[in-house]
């Protein structure tokens, strides 16, 4: 491998190599985490009470600091009670990866054991919603304004200060008035991711729009090409590559504004999947959704990725990456 | 005669003169008159061209050629109506130019391909600006390709050619709406040397072939000598017509004749005319001083 492609990354580089990299990745904190809960001298500040012996306020399964265990102990030798046992455990906060693996698989294969505590598929489906309504609003105004912007000096220059100044607000500030104008349920929801993702949207891609290669407008304009159809035969189908690509890191963005979104008005979704479960101590249950959100968010943008490379076969800049 | 022998570049053969005399007799496609072209820039009020004045008849091959910053790229900028003149007359045909137009076509320097169309679609894409229908653009577009002799690329991406073919796709792509007139602008500096002089043989086929008349702008002395019926040398600060060379050099031409009398005496001048004396260098040059340290062992000597 030469110098150039360990800085800049290989184009075509080995394949193989950086498919392993790339589960390598993944496994490596993993790894880092199935050590803290299965090697049992790593951390473990607590205790699980096997059997609570002669002390009095020790219940089977519950977790204690290992010192007040030590001391229990000691006192119970003194007395010559029964001693408790147990055996070292990690805080509720942090379940081993076998259970929340169990936790995952339940989730979606076995059905909620009760009809209040809402199951993790139909949270999900309702944020995924949440995001595609939010963010469809957010692109129908924020991509056409952001190519106007980069197009027009114009119209670039009377939009861009203010929208420079909004996106400095922040979006979750808005909750209230969101509450007040649009109601308790989904509206507000949909209007935060909205307010988080359009004026970066239009900033991003009006900037993205300002880098189209000159040369390429003043070619079409010397070939007969004029007003709307600059704007639709070449500006739009230059920057499309790059737009894509935009969209894709806008649609991760709002997705960071899910969890404060739906915390909203009424809360639902996966966020109120998430604060029930962490309220009944079901940690694992709360680890699985947050790795479901990770996986969809980090699937679609692989997907979409690909999607790129089919539909702009002439951006070489697609499959870097 | 000169020190060197060499004759003057003034002096043409009765073949030469002969064609000049044809050239004159036709029409006028291009009219320059007094043009000028002041700008605003950071540094105050800049004045980039200065009462230039000239004519192309049909079927003429002009080029411009100057020292760097004598506005010879503003002056094609103008004509393509790229750019808009303070002051004189741009006249084509007769009629004033306003704005970019397809009786003018354009060859950049940089590639100017559109990336997202394929060879084909990069050619048809004037014709269906100005409205024609797209079977009819399509059969017009492959009879360029062949012309430049890009058939078997016609469907692949602006990408996937060498430099030397995109400027023939350039060029085709600018022909094929049947310009009055080419303007190229050093479409061939990015080019490699053999590429360039394959692509300067290729443009007079083109021309020879095409009702075209080409301004062509370069700072290649040997090309514009090579190609062009006249040479209009620009000078700098501001950009003004220096002299306009007629081309003592016969047709048709070869890369053989870059050593005749003719093809030598006309670059003397040329040299005379656009090196005449070391400019001062500019001052960010000035302040830059290598300072060489000996990073080598001191007997490991490659000279």
């Amino acid at each position: 491998m030469s110098t150039t492609s360990k800085w800049l990354g290989s184009v075509d580089g080995d394949a193989r190599k950086r498919m392993l990299l790339g589960i390598g990745s993944f496994l490596l904190p993993l790894l880092v985490w199935c050590l803290v809960s299965y090697v049992p001298f790593v951390w473990h500040p607590k205790v699980h009470v096997i059997d609570p012996g002669g002390v009095d306020y020790f219940q089977v399964d519950m977790l204690v600091d290992k010192t007040m265990f030590a001391d229990e102990v000691a006192n119970m030798e003194r007395e010559h009670l029964a001693v408790p046992t147990g055996k070292s455990a990690n805080p509720i906060y942090l379940p081993a990866p076998d259970q929340v693996a169990r936790a995952f698989y339940n989730g979606f294969v076995n059905p909620p054991q009760s009809k209040d505590v809402p199951s993790m598929p139909a949270s999900l489906w309702h944020s995924i919603q949440i995001i595609f309504w939010g963010f469809l609003i957010s692109s129908i105004v924020g991509v056409p304004l952001g190519i106007l912007s980069g197009t027009y000096t114009l119209m670039g220059r009377l939009s861009e200060p203010f929208i420079e100044f909004f996106r400095y607000l922040p979006a979750p500030a808005f909750g209230a008035l969101a509450v007040a104008i649009l109601g308790i349920y989904d509206g507000p929801k949909i209007a935060i991711i909205v307010i988080g993702t359009l004026f970066q949207q239009v900033l991003i891609i009006a900037n993205t729009t300002r880098k189209l290669e000159v040369t390429l407008i003043e070619a079409a304009r010397t070939l007969g090409t004029r007003n709307i159809k600059l704007l639709s035969k070449v500006v739009v189908p230059g920057i499309l590559p790059d737009l894509y690509r935009d969209q894709r890191i806008l649609l991760g963005w709002a997705w960071t504004y899910l969890i404060v979104a739906e915390l909203i008005g009424t809360s639902s979704g996966i966020t109120w999947f998430i604060t029930q479960q962490a309220r009944y101590q079901h940690f694992d249950n709360v680890y699985a959704a947050i790795m479901t959100i990770g996986i969809i968010g980090f699937g679609t943008d692989l997907i979409l990725a690909r999607l790129g490379r089919r539909l702009f076969p002439w951006d070489r800049t697609q499959d870097r990456r | 005669m000169n020190p060197n022998n060499l004759p003057s570049y003034l002096d043409q053969s009765e073949a030469v003169k002969a064609r000049f005399d044809r050239i004159n007799q036709r029409e006028t496609i291009l009219e320059v008159r007094d043009l000028g072209k002041r700008y605003r820039s950071l540094q105050g009020e800049v004045e980039a061209l200065r009462g230039i004045d000239f004519s192309v008849r049909r079927r003429e091959f002009v080029c411009v050629i100057g020292p760097s910053g004598c506005g010879k790229s503003t002056l094609i900028r103008i004509l393509a109506g790229l750019e808009s003149h303070t002051s004189g007359d741009v006249l084509l045909d007769g009629k004033p130019v306003t704005g970019p137009g397809q009786d003018r076509g354009m060859v950049f320097q940089g590639y100017s391909l559109f990336p997202w169309l394929t060879v084909k679609k990069n050619v048809m894409f004037g014709p269906q600006m100005n409205g024609r229908a797209k079977d009819e653009a399509e059969r017009d577009a492959l009879l360029w390709l062949d012309l430049v002799g890009l058939t078997q690329f016609a469907d692949a991406y602006p990408h996937q050619l060498s430099g030397g073919m995109r400027q023939r796709v350039a060029i085709a792509r600018a022909l094929v709406n049947q310009p009055r007139i080419l303007l190229m602008d050093e479409p061939f500096g990015a080019l490699d040397a053999q590429t360039r002089s394959k692509m300067q043989s290729h443009l007079i086929d083109i021309w020879k072939n095409i009702d075209v008349t080409v301004l062509f702008i370069t700072h290649d002395l040997d090309e514009a000598i090579y190609l062009a019926d006249r040479i209009l040398v620009l000078k700098a600060h501001p950009g003004e017509v220096q002299e306009v060379i007629e081309v003592p050099v016969p047709r048709p031409r070869s890369p053989g004749q870059f050593n005749t009398p003719e093809f030598r005496a006309t670059k003397a001048r040329l040299e005379e005319l656009i090196h005449p004396e070391r400019e001062p260098e500019p001052e960010d040059e000035q302040a830059v001083k290598p300072h060489l340290i000996r990073f080598t062992d001191v007997h490991d000597n490659v000279e």
